[in-house]
């Protein structure tokens, strides 16, 4: 079960605006839980001892060469940019 | 103050000296202008996807060895989970719960974890004056960001700010002498924190720290180490009590602010980074690397110590110094000085002289290593005194040549007939009689006028040491 | 019958072997697709792409110059690339995906950019920032998704064949519901460079196209080793072009809790794939029974890995470097972050994040996203234990043909479920393919709808799973009806 505060709080880690005025949040909750409650069965399986699996492919040591290849244009790096500004990305700033 | 000591650990970031970054193959650039070295994956634009650089890999372990560490057979990246905007994918990939290196010691201090990871860019803060508060904008220069780092953890062993700057200093000289990292602190390439708590004296409990960010020279660790234990100290005296925080010191007022405090504290939701397969050594390329490790400073200052009987002044200097010692154990190869007065000469008059001429080391001078050890041996068996070897030296480093000839030719020998030095001690004591009271009396300073009296009257080749000797001698002191 | 429809009424095997015999140039091939593309009534392209300039195609390349369309998550040198989202609305990115680059390599010109469901998240293609794509089956139902407008396109007559990728099921659903082969190699074998990241230990790449052969043809141009993709390891031995017809010797398992048992699974549906597995009986395969036990826990643990990556995948759309950007003056860093994440991106996206950054939290890591990589073990290894028995396993793609639009939109587990079928194997990162294998009549009624059969190899045994799904594609005949009306050529049959 996941309630309103939690919600909230999760949403300001992933840096959501949740529109607390429309009931979005209410919503959100009601649709997290009930996803929740179905992948919830996975929770009492018995499952001591096995091995997670986070890569299917059984690599090791895939490295890259420590050679310099070709970096982008500024403008080209720039172009996609909302504000770009003396040569850098502009940002508000991330006051603390 | 005397009821609490300090309980200090250090996190240092180092920015590897590879040619391209940790996941992308743009060029590593200090200075240059802003955002010429990016790429669509330093960009963390989508669909891109990180490589690891293979030299990084191999610095860190290089790194971790060095620092004794044990190297994980198997490690893996994962992703801390943060926004900032130094930060082009929403998360850092860094090494978590494995480390590359963990369990090590350097000198007196045990290393928790080396382990690798990215740098984040370079953010400019726009306005007046020029710090995060107050500017209403902020430049991002990617040109950093994705450097090659190791981040070092240590135990928390330190108990005093001095000792955690020796420390650092040591480390510093470790990783240069191992070529992984310029290590040069203005421009970044060696950041440190420290995470700081006090405890009353024989107290086993740990008391709650703070994390002292990113102080950019050695001097300002060491100033806002101190301060902030003061600062713990008052508070604690005072009756309150120390909150968990992360804190900023202003080396220009000394002051100390709150950066970060607890409740804003991060959760970086780390999980494995997919997009990256472990990191797994061999044991062959392991022991490859471990045989092909250079003398490194703590080994050598306690050869030197041990081994060679040199002074432990002496024998740091040279162990921070590879270039240093390396012409030193050449001068020394080659015979005819004890490796104590050897090693004098080396961070003594050469070091000064070196610095006189404005050399950044002896390689820069024309001062070959079978110069120094015939200096060095001809005023060991004195032939010629301290002093004249020391204006020698002078001549040596900008000129070069070979002293014993220079002696030779221009007759800088000391004055080793015992019967005029005798007599020339004789007429100092009679010209300077008051000082001689004083010296029969007991007040060791007033032999300099005599002294002073007999190296005028040789020009400055009687040794030293042996008109002392017999100045107390001739006053019935010995 | 115009000359555009006669050419669009070919398999692309079917029409390169004509460029090459010259009984028509690549250049009134890929006029044919773009006239009709820029005709789209099935809102399937987000952009048709006009020919290079200097383009000059290469009747001995392996693709001879034919139009390829491209889901819109795949990066395209200077051409718009939104991943369906609002988000990159405006972005054209610096670089081209290593997937498109091979095949453009092999000779393709690229087609246009197809819609899709937002960042690849949904089963039906409405979650997209630019509206729901139509089934060219019935207009008034979904083709599947996440790829669904790739194979909306293909089926549609607007593409000869079109890239998707797969994360769950969203290459295997849309070409199930649209009547088309989908295949999704195994993870590894197709660089994943350039392709906007859903989940990455789980997304891969593949083509959607109206045969086998064509499938084969684009996958063995795409496969192999990319210096960009540590996880690219490619096929050993590649891909060859399939030409089996028949499937003597060859053991397939039916487990019985993606088929038998399987809640959920439409009579229709099921009535086809007993007839399909009467007919590779009839081919010589020995049939039976096997099962994977952990497989039913395959949603769960989907539901907690894809959106834990996602939530990192996406945190990198924050207005900083390139998309959306949405603040005033007087916005301070955190708003900006949050009202251009909030505006940029669409409601599934947002649940999404919200589930994954949930399940990696402090204090429900163990719990989630542990305990779902443990059940991802427990389901590989039910695969390999089949797989000692068999050499292939089937089921049906999609429990159901093609819904309505809106049916499912209002619940998402119930639209969760679609991809009840496909998601075990990603999971397991196996390679299947969707084959058409039959109409069936929807259990909400009216007209007969495709239904897809699922066949599923062992990691890197692609050539395997193309040669089976040849010799049944041949068996079955399976005639792409929608193509046929779509383009107006009645009688033309393909493959
Ligand atoms: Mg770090
Ligand atoms: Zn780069």
């Amino acid at each position: 079960m996941i309630d309103r505060d939690r919600v909230l709080q999760v949403a300001r880690l992933a840096r959501l605006r949740l529109d607390e005025s429309s009931g979005e949040v209410e919503q959100m909750a009601r649709e997290l839980s009930g996803i929740l409650d179905h992948v919830d069965a996975i929770g009492g399986l018995d499952l001591e001892g096995v091995e997670p699996t986070s890569h299917v492919v059984d690599l090791v040591n895939v490295l890259r060469v420590d050679r310099v290849g070709p970096s982008l244009r500024r403008e080209a790096a720039l172009a996609p940019a909302p504000d770009p500004a003396e040569g850098s990305f502009r940002v508000p700033s991330p006051q603390a | 103050m005397a009821d609490f000591e300090a309980v200090i650990g250090l996190e240092i970031h180092v920015q590897l000296a590879t040619k391209t970054k940790m996941f992308c193959s743009c060029e590593l650039s200090f200075g240059a202008e802003p955002n010429i070295h990016t790429c669509p994956v330093c960009l963390g634009h989508p669909g891109t996807l990180p490589v690891s650089n293979e030299q990084a890999i191999r610095f860190g372990i290089e790194t971790a060895l060095a620092l004794g560490c044990e190297i994980a057979p198997r490690s893996i990246f994962h992703r801390k989970n943060y926004f900032y905007p130094d930060l082009s994918k929403g998360y850092q990939i860094s090494q978590y719960d494995i480390p590359l290196g963990s369990s090590g010691r350097l000198g007196e201090v045990r290393i928790h974890r080396a382990h690798l990871e990215e740098d984040a860019a370079k953010l400019s803060h726009l306005g007046e004056s020029g710090r995060i508060d107050g500017s209403d904008a902020s430049l991002v220069d990617f040109n950093r960001g994705g450097t090659p780092l190791i981040e070092i953890v240590t135990e928390p062993d330190i108990r005093d700010a001095a000792i955690a700057r020796e420390w650092l200093q040591l480390l510093r000289s470790t990783l240069r002498q191992l070529g992984v990292s310029d290590c040069n602190m203005e421009e970044g390439s060696l950041r440190c924190d420290a995470n700081i708590s006090i405890r009353r004296r024989g107290e086993p409990e740990l008391g709650v720290k703070t994390e002292l960010k990113n102080m950019n020279s050695f001097r300002f660790i060491e100033r806002g180490i101190e301060a902030e234990i003061a600062r713990q100290i008052e508070l604690v005296e005072a009756g309150g009590r120390v909150d968990q925080a992360t804190m900023h010191f202003d080396p220009a007022s000394g002051s100390l602010t709150v950066l970060r405090s607890k409740e804003f504290a991060h959760d970086y939701r780390y999980f494995p980074e997919p997009d990256l397969v472990p990191l797994a050594p061999s044991l062959e390329l392991i022991a490859e690397i471990r045989a092909a490790l250079p003398e490194l400073p703590e080994t050598r200052i306690e050869r030197y110590i041990g081994e060679l009987g040199i002074p432990g002044d002496a024998a740091r200097v040279l162990g921070f110094d590879a270039a240093a010692a390396e012409f030193f154990e050449a001068a020394l190869a080659l015979g005819g000085a004890s490796p104590s007065a050897l090693s004098g000469w080396v961070t003594g008059e050469l070091a000064a002289a070196l610095r006189e001429a404005g050399h950044a080391g002896v390689g820069d001078s024309a001062l070959s290593s079978s110069g120094l050890a015939a200096l060095a041996g001809l005023v060991e068996a004195k032939t010629i005194n301290r002093r004249t070897g020391r204006e020698i030296l002078v001549r040596l480093v900008s000129q070069g040549g070979d002293p014993v000839a220079i002696v030779e030719a221009e007759g800088l020998g000391s004055v080793s007939d015992a019967d005029a030095l005798s007599e020339i001690v004789d007429r100092a004591l009679a010209a300077q009689p008051k000082a001689a009271d004083q010296v029969a009396a007991g007040n060791q300073k007033a032999v300099g006028p005599i002294v002073g009296f007999v190296m005028r009257e040789t020009k400055g080749r009687a040794d030293g040491p042996e008109v002392t000797r017999l100045i107390r001698a001739k006053l019935g002191l010995d | 019958m115009s000359l555009g429809a006669e050419l669009r009424a070919l398999s692309l095997t079917e029409a390169i072997e004509q460029i090459r015999a010259g009984r028509f140039s690549a250049v009134e091939y890929g006029a044919a697709y773009r006239e009709a593309a820029g005709r789209d009534d099935l809102n399937a392209y987000l952009e048709v792409v006009a020919v290079r300039e200097g383009e000059q195609p290469d009747p001995s390349a392996p693709l001879a110059g034919a139009p390829i369309a491209i889901k819109d998550i795949f990066c395209t040198e200077g051409v718009a690339t939104t991943a369906g989202s609002r988000i990159l609305a405006n972005y054209r990115p610096p670089y081209t995906a290593t997937a498109v680059q091979r095949l453009l390599d092999g000779g393709a010109s690229l087609l246009g950019k197809l819609n899709m469901d937002e960042f690849a998240m949904g089963s039906s293609n409405e979650n997209s920032a630019f509206g729901p794509v139509l089934n060219p089956w019935d207009r008034d139902r979904v083709p599947g998704g996440s790829s669904g407008g790739s194979a909306a396109a293909v089926a549609g007559g607007l593409a000869p064949a079109a890239l998707g990728t797969d994360t769950g099921g969203s290459i295997r659903q849309p070409a199930a519901l649209c009547g088309l082969v989908g295949l999704k190699p195994t993870y590894g074998a197709i660089s994943r460079y350039g392709m906007i990241a859903f989940a990455s230990s789980l997304d891969q790449c593949g083509p959607l196209t109206r045969t086998v052969a064509d499938a084969a043809l684009l996958s063995s141009l795409m496969e192999g080793v990319d210096r960009r993709d540590s996880t690219a390891v490619g096929i050993p031995g590649g891909i060859a072009i399939p030409n089996r017809t028949d499937l003597k010797g060859l053991r397939l398992g039916v487990p019985r809790e993606l088929a038998g048992e399987a809640e959920g699974i439409e009579a229709g549906v099921r009535a086809q794939f007993e007839r399909a597995l009467a007919l590779c009986e009839e081919l010589g395969a020995a049939v039976a029974e096997t099962e994977l036990p952990n497989a039913p826990h395959g949603i769960s643990a989907y539901y907690v890995l894809a959106p834990a990556e996602a939530s990192a995948n996406l945190a990198r759309f924050d207005g900083v470097r390139y998309g959306l950007r949405v603040a005033d003056h007087q916005s301070d860093l955190t708003e900006m972050y949050e009202r251009t994440r909030a505006a940029g991106l669409g409601p599934e996206v947002k649940r999404r994040i919200m589930l994954g950054t949930y399940a990696l939290s402090s204090g429900y890591y163990d719990a989630y996203y542990g305990q779902a990589q443990k059940v991802r073990t427990k389901i590989s290894d039910d695969f390999r234990a089949a797989f000692a028995d068999f050499d292939l396993l089937v089921t049906p793609t999609s429990p159901s043909v093609a819904f309505k639009l809106g049916a499912r939109a209002a619940d998402p587990l119930a639209m969760y479920m679609s991809d009840y079928c496909t998601v075990p194997i990603s999971l397991a990162g196996l390679p299947a393919l969707s084959l058409p294998c039959g109409l069936a009549a929807p259990d909400d009624g009216g007209p007969e709808l495709p239904v897809g059969l699922q066949i599923v190899a062992p990691a890197f045994a692609e050539s395997r799973l193309l040669d089976a799904a040849h010799a049944i594609e041949a068996a079955l005949g399976f005639d792409c009806a929608a193509v046929r009306r779509e383009i107006g050529v009645e009688g033309a049959r393909n493959g």
